[in-house]
């Protein structure tokens, strides 16, 4: 079998992804941000694939496009965007702005630079069939105490927000 | 070429995961078509059976029995006039029924209708199942928003917050479910739909009866979740007549709307699907583990055929039991050909080849056909649930109970 992690994929699902991000700061309106931020999500998910972690991929779409994003929506229908609709988008600080830039771009090119020390010679033997199972045994064997931790941080967040949006409990 | 089409019919595996590009094309010919036409069957029933739970006849005018319905009205909503509003969002009121559309008729890629009839087999099949099918709630907030009118933007208000909370539910339940997957010797689970089934088929048991009652109660929990995921009765709260005019696609027309209803249905099938192949044995016959041997073997090979057989009985009897006046000629006529159809149908189904290939997608069918027809009877059954009352069976009934059922499974799993 052909395999299908091809060059052509990977450049049209960064491609998607870039064009995706550009459009979440540039609409104006806030429900096609959050579209345009899911799609985003969605053609990630695909690079997710490419890198044969179908695992991740599924977990992608099922949490960020299909729960989180569903809440920006509707959080986003309730509240009156009229007012934010007439507001300047960007802050004009060019030259914070620039030095941002900069520094992320002078990150990249050194990466780029050092990529042949940091990165494998060979490409890795990816364990398509057995993703899943290779995350789990991961997050309930060798990181089992870091995995609970995050969990627990985030049981803490979640009765934090009841504590915060009820008066009474 | 010819070599390239052939080289599949030996292999004893899916044409996804045999790379051939020929065959996946034709299974998904296949199951689109056998969808759309599934979604007009069911279109017809729904109203029939409806019409008898109330007493009353439902379409008898179009066709013998009213048959010729559905057809009658895809082509009005085909040749209706398509509206969209001057105030709404053009290009987000036209893209939310495609959304709806791909992401109910994406799902069925990984549905197993038989060991190798599926179009593929994902190491995720239930994962991206749940996934891609809770993208059709997006689909339904942006027609509610970009209707920019009242009525669809509280009834994609009430959408969103329905499907997120009934999720939940409903993934714990399937949880416990893979959880089950994973009591053979090797102690891995899987995720995959065909897996499942077979998982399903080494221990010997449906998981809706395995550690009873854990199985059923999980199962319960997910066909209550199911109904309330699709936006049907008595959770249907989104598009309650009633209240909201028609809710979400209450500015939609015409051919719009036919897609909504049409990815509507076609998300019914498919979760129905997802419960047939975690809880009740996917594409095997009753009792392949009791009723063993060649006998039985034949006995059951021979229901497909029996099926249509009844079918066209059905038909006939209506066919003698038609007015014997003139204007009543060419029904008879027509009802008359549907019946001789219907027994070819199942005569063709007694061949022994064609016995032994449909079997697995037969069986698989014959489920998803109860869990449709359990759909109308929830409708014709059951008052609608007020809003709160919906959040409160959601948040406090169904997931403490998924919760304590995958704990208890999981227990039980490590003891038994």
């Amino acid at each position: 079998m052909a395999p299908v992690a091809t060059t052509f994929f990977f450049y049209l699902l960064a491609g998607l992804t870039l064009v995706s991000g550009i459009l979440v700061i540039t609409q104006k309106n806030a429900v096609h941000s959050a579209l345009a931020l899911i799609f985003g999500l969605l053609s990630q998910a695909g690079l997710y694939l490419m890198l044969y972690a179908p695992f991740v991929a599924g977990v992608q779409i099922i949490l960020y496009a299909g729960g989180i994003m569903v809440l920006f929506l509707f959080v986003i229908m309730l509240v009156n965007l009229e007012r934010s609709q007439k507001e300047d988008q960007f802050n004009q600080q060019w030259l914070v702005g620039l030095l941002a830039a900069v520094a992320l771009g002078g990150l990249f090119v050194a990466v780029y630079m050092k990529g042949k020390d940091l990165f494998p010679e060979q490409i890795a033997q990816p364990a398509e069939n057995s993703n899943t199972q290779q995350i789990a045994v991961m997050l309930y064997g060798q990181y089992m105490f870091a995995f609970e931790i995050a969990s627990l941080l985030l049981l803490v967040a979640i009765i934090g927000a009841v504590v915060m949006a009820k008066k009474r409990i | 070429m010819l070599d390239y089409i052939t080289s599949y019919l030996g292999m004893n595996t899916t044409p996804g995961q045999a790379g051939n590009v020929f065959w996946v094309l034709v299974y998904i010919l296949v199951v689109f078509g056998g969808v759309s036409v599934a979604v007009m069957a069911m279109n017809w029933l729904e109203r029939k059976a409806l019409a008898h739970f109330q007493i009353r006849l439902g379409p008898m005018r179009v066709g013998p029995h009213g048959l010729l319905q559905p057809i009658a009205d895809a082509v009005k909503l085909l040749t209706k006039e398509d509206i969209i509003p001057a105030e709404a969002d053009k290009f987000v009121f036209w893209i939310a029924p495609l959304i709806i559309l791909c992401a109910s008729f994406t799902v069925y890629i990984v549905i197993p209708f038989g060991p190798t009839h599926a179009i593929t087999d994902l190491n995720i099949g239930i994962l991206f199942m749940l996934g891609v099918s809770s993208l059709s709630v997006l689909g339904v907030v942006m027609a509610g928003w970009a209707s920019n009118s009242h009525y669809p933007l509280i009834g994609s208000l009430r959408s969103s917050a329905q499907m997120i909370s009934y999720e939940i539910a409903m993934g714990m339940a399937v949880v416990s479910a893979v959880l089950m997957t994973s009591l053979n010797k090797s102690g891995t689970g899987t995720l995959s739909m065909i897996g499942i089934v077979q998982a399903q088929q080494q221990q010997q048991i449906w998981f809706l009866f395995k550690f009873f009652p854990l199985g059923l109660i999980a199962f319960v929990i997910f066909a209550i979740a199911m109904v309330a995921e699709t936006n049907r009765a008595p959770f249907d709260l989104p598009e309650a007549e009633s209240e909201l005019t028609a809710g979400f696609h209450t500015e939609y027309s015409g051919l719009r709307w036919s897609l909504f209803m049409l990815g509507e249905y076609a998300a019914m099938i498919a979760v129905s699907s997802i419960a047939v192949t975690l809880w009740v044995g996917g594409w095997m016959r009753p009792f392949p583990n009791t009723l063993t041997g060649d006998t039985w073997d034949l006995v059951f090979s021979l229901f497909p055929g029996l099926t249509f057989l009844g079918l066209a009985l059905i038909a006939f009897i209506g066919v003698v039991r038609m007015p014997k006046h003139p204007y009543f000629r060419i029904q008879t006529i027509g009802l008359a050909g549907f019946a001789a159809v219907l027994a070819l149908i199942g005569l063709l189904l007694f061949a022994p080849p064609v016995r032994d290939r449909i079997q697995d997608i037969f069986w698989f069918i014959a489920k998803v056909a109860v869990f449709m027809y359990m759909y109308i009877w929830y409708r014709a059954t059951f008052p609608r649930y007020r809003f709160d009352q919906l959040m409160k069976v959601g948040w406090k009934v169904l997931l403490p109970i998924a919760i304590g059922v995958l704990i208890l499974t999981a227990i039980a799993g490590v003891l038994f």
